[in-house]
């Protein structure tokens, strides 16, 4: 009877939210999956703009002053070869895209708003309808930061940081209304940014399932409740930042501005007030992501639960007293440097508590090793190569050295790409089936993880070694100083490998709307794996070929590849596509209780109860090797009777 | 199939995006085994949601406040020669005025507790009406600085003060037109059914817009 009535109910809803029509139901949504889903789309997008834009800052770099392909049409007036100041502007924008409308939406946005709800055990958010105002404000924001692209003068170029009076006085860069409207992006941001966090934080406080302890609550929930404190208290400080820098710039006020008796350090104060927080903000929720994608794959339980939550806590705090660590070179004392030398070598620790964590989850694990597993993988090595690169530069006397070289870029990018990056691909193939209602393609997922894997290293490392050999980030031209001239076969090995890292995600991208869309075994499918097993041959072509060797050789290598990649991948096209099961990886959290995906309101009559915390793999108590929360214990009273 | 109809259960009625209490549950409970207690939370959302925006706020005015001291601090001379002094007296009096209308806010409140509608109204109007005074008296002596040659862009003393008083008059503002829409609500009849989230939001908005006002006060005119 009860099991007439869930589905009845179901049935209830499916209609309502049919009802509510197209628009409702697919633009102007309050449902919380509706919106992680745009949140989601509006990242990926983005994402392809800001990786184009790398992928122009690193042509210039290898071959500088060259054409760049494809660019003729659009930089006439000089046939496609970059100027100086669309340089600027290229690795300006390509920085602020990134983090404000690539990880932010996609890590904050799109998974905190699927995770929080589902996980907790609530229908939605505290505010659906703020939910659905804050969506739209961020998406305003970002098509305000695009159209920037279109100003007379340009886009902002003084850096994702811009520094003022660089930033604070448009004649010292020739831009200007491109860095107004970066100013007007962000400020607009930062209201949809704090209309999020309320709801996030409200929600996870008051609207928890029965049994929903806070120490019950999956680790990516609590990143997520850190990463929205984070969020609430540290945007208002940009958002003040960059009012003041609009005003310099328009209202001819002097807040920056030494002429009339403004302080340009005040920016870099401010700024990094907010920077080092917002760091933490796009690395939480991976951290989260990575903690509930390996007990799950290992089997095992996390190693130490309350050690995570706590550290995670531990680093909130920390985050509030180290941001000096990018100044030390401003004119700062030593004597707060040195302060700020050790704040920033604790903030370390936190850090490692979680790293031991995870490795101790892994000990002696018969590892799963799905893509969601390889990327979480991924994002927990290749942390730690950032997070040891942050100790190097942490320390003032090393720092005086390697500040504003490669070396930081490589650093940004071990933690950005390598953490949050890996972290949002871990999270995308993890909770694919819940969100769209389908399986991936493992085959696709390899191919896309191991290509980004292998390129994202062949990309980065090597800015390690060029940044200590005094290559400074966001020069022009390496080719004009002598010192660095014998540097650039390694730029070149950086620009191949990062065409190549693009070019591999054609897979994940043919992968997405593959399985989106459910075309299975059709032609479309055998398609999409054919172009994947393709590309994976022509990325051999193209890195061995702009590294200068034999385009013939690599060519026939190449195919050679596609071919057996194909053969392969024929007999691994199973899943793609398919309706996914209520709960593909055996998983223990509430999410994978609900439909998939889940319907307006998530669940039927009742919402679960939950009786333990999440990550009891291979306990006893079950014969599975999973216990999910909402399972009542053996022989309790008042077990569940259907 | 046409039973089906007959056993729905009711869809649940959303009052501000969060449901009706849940029934109780088999398996939830308060008993030793039965652990899984539905809790009830100490501040319902609306509290809990102006509580964090508050927070926000707070460090938004934080950066604006601690980077007029920056300047303030490192400025040779404060304020600057032959530059005109700001109205004291009269602010300290206008200071009270808002202050007067947050004591009319609370009573509104009351008002509501006690159910008299016409009270509420009332007292709503009066809020505003208060809060209008001190944004013209604010306008009024705005425009006679501007008349005696303190802009925006004369110097870090004219930058600071009209950036942080100007923030703040637009949060007033805010708030103003906030407090006139629930006020025409209420007129309407609106929250005596219970559903006061709307109305409670924005009373505490308006305190915190208010309390706020002393601490510029203090800051920028008399430190
Ligand atoms: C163990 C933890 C970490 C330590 C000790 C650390 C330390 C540092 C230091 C000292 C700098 C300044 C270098 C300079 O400009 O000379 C820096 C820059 C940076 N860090 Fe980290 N970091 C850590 C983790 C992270 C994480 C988790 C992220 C992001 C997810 C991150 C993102 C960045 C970024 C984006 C910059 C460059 C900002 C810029 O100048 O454009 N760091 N880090
Ligand atoms: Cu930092």
């Amino acid at each position: 009877m009860s099991a007439t009535s869930v589905t009845a109910h179901a049935h209830v809803d499916h209609a309502a939210h049919h009802d509510l029509g197209f628009v409702r139901t697919y633009i102007f949504s309050t449902d919380h999956k509706m919106i992680a889903r745009q949140f989601l789309f509006l990242g990926l997008s983005m994402m392809i703009v800001g990786g184009l834009l790398a992928l122009v800052v690193r042509w210039q770099l290898a071959w500088p002053e060259t054409a760049v392909p494809g660019l003729s049409n659009i930089l006439k007036e000089t046939d496609g070869i970059l100027e100086p100041s669309t340089y600027n502007m290229a690795f300006t924008m390509h920085a602020t895209i990134m983090i404000f409308f690539v990880i932010m939406p996609i890590l904050a946005g799109a998974f905190g708003n699927f995770c929080i709800p589902l996980m907790i055990g609530a229908r939605d958010m505290a505010f659906p309808f703020l939910n659905m105002l804050s969506f739209w404000v961020t998406g305003s924001a970002g098509v305000i930061m695009l159209s920037g692209f279109f100003v007379e003068g340009g886009h902002a170029a003084a850096g994702w940081t811009s520094y003022a009076p660089l930033s604070a006085v448009p004649s010292y860069t020739g831009v200007n209304w491109g860095q107004n409207i970066w100013c007007i992006s962000l400020f607009i941001m930062g209201v949809g940014s704090m209309m999020g966090s309320i709801n996030y934080i409200t929600t996870i406080i008051n609207m928890r399932a029965p049994g929903m302890r806070l120490f019950r609550m999956p680790l990516v929930v609590w990143s997520l409740f850190i990463t929205a404190i984070l969020l609430l208290l540290a945007l208002p400080v940009l958002t003040s930042g960059v009012a003041m820098l609009l005003f310099d710039r328009t209202l001819g006020t002097n807040w920056f501005r030494p002429s009339g008796g403004g302080e340009p350090l005040l920016w870099q104060h401010l700024f990094w007030y907010f920077g080092h927080p917002e760091v933490y903000i796009l690395i939480l929720p991976a951290m989260g992501i990575a903690s509930e994608i390996l007990p799950v794959f290992c089997r095992k339980p996390i190693f130490g639960y309350h050690a995570m939550a706590f550290s995670m806590i531990a680093i909130a705090f920390l985050s509030w007293v180290v941001y000096g660590h990018h100044m030390f070179v401003s004119g700062m004392s030593p004597a707060l440097g040195m302060a700020f030398t050790v704040t920033t070598m604790i903030i370390a620790v936190p850090s490692a508590i979680k790293t031991f964590n995870w490795l101790g989850t892994m000990w002696g694990a018969r590892m799963q090793f799905t893509v969601p597993m390889l990327n979480a993988l991924a994002f927990v090595s290749m942390f730690v190569i950032g997070g040891l690169s942050g100790i190097f530069m942490a320390s003032t006397p090393v720092d005086i050295y390697i500040q504003d070289t490669y070396f930081i870029v490589a650093h940004i990018h071990y933690v950005v790409f390598g953490g949050s990056i890996f972290g949002a691909f871990a999270a995308i193939y993890y909770w694919f089936p819940k969100m769209f209602g389908r399986l991936t393609s493992p085959f696709l997922g390899h191919v896309h993880f191991w290509g980004t894997f292998v390129f994202f290293n062949l990309t980065f490392f090597p800015m390690h070694i060029i940044g200590v050999g005094g290559q400074m980030r966001r020069i022009y031209n390496p080719m004009q100083y002598e010192f660095l001239q014998h540097q650039q076969p390694w730029n070149v090995l950086i620009t191949a490998s990062a065409l190549c890292l693009g070019l591999v995600q054609i897979p994940f991208v043919l992968n997405f709307f593959a399985s989106l869309f459910g075309w299975r075994a059709g032609w479309f499918r055998v398609l999409a794996h054919a172009v994947g097993a393709l590309v994976a041959g022509a990325t051999i072509l193209v890195f061995f070929s702009s590294l200068g060797y034999g385009k013939v050789l690599f060519g026939i290598v190449g195919l050679v590849v596609a071919v057996v990649v194909f053969a392969v991948s024929r007999r691994d096209t199973a899943g793609c596509g398919e309706k996914a099961p209520l709960n593909p990886w055996n998983s223990n959290t509430l999410e994978w209780t609900a439909p998939s995906p889940p319907p307006h309101l998530n669940w039927g009559a009742t919402i679960p109860t939950v009786y333990r915390g999440p990550y009891e793999y291979s306990s006893p108590e079950s014969k599975e090797d999973f216990l999910p929360q909402n399972v009542p214990p053996v022989g309790a009273a008042g077990a569940r009777r259907h | 199939m046409t039973t089906l109809t007959v056993e729905r259960p009711p869809v649940p009625r959303r009052t501000n995006g969060s449901l009706p209490p849940v029934p109780p549950h088999r398996g939830g409970g308060d008993g030793p085994d039965r652990d899984p207690a539905p809790h009830r939370p100490p501040l319902d959302n609306v509290r809990l949601a102006m509580l964090f925006l508050i927070c926000s706020e707070v460090m938004f005015f934080g950066g604006l406040v601690s980077a007029f001291l920056v300047l303030r601090v490192t400025a040779a001379v404060w304020p600057p020669p032959l530059q005109p002094r700001l109205p004291v007296g009269v602010t300290a009096v206008n200071t009270l005025v808002l202050l007067g209308s947050s004591v009319a806010m609370a009573a509104a409140l009351q008002a509501l507790r006690r159910g008299d509608a016409r009270a509420l109204v009332r007292r709503l109007g009066l809020a505003a009406g208060l809060g209008s005074v001190f944004l013209l008296v604010q306008g009024y002596e705005w425009a006679r600085l501007v008349r005696f040659g303190l802009t925006l862009s004369s110097d870090a003393y004219g930058t600071t003060f009209y950036t942080l008083i100007g923030a703040h008059a637009v949060h007033v503002l805010g708030a103003l037109v906030w407090v006139a829409v629930v006020a025409l609500l209420a007129a309407r009849g609106r929250f005596t059914d219970g559903r006061t989230g709307a109305l409670r939001a924005c009373a505490i908005y308006w305190h915190f817009v208010v309390a706020l006002w002393p601490a510029l006060f203090l800051a920028v005119y008399l430190v």
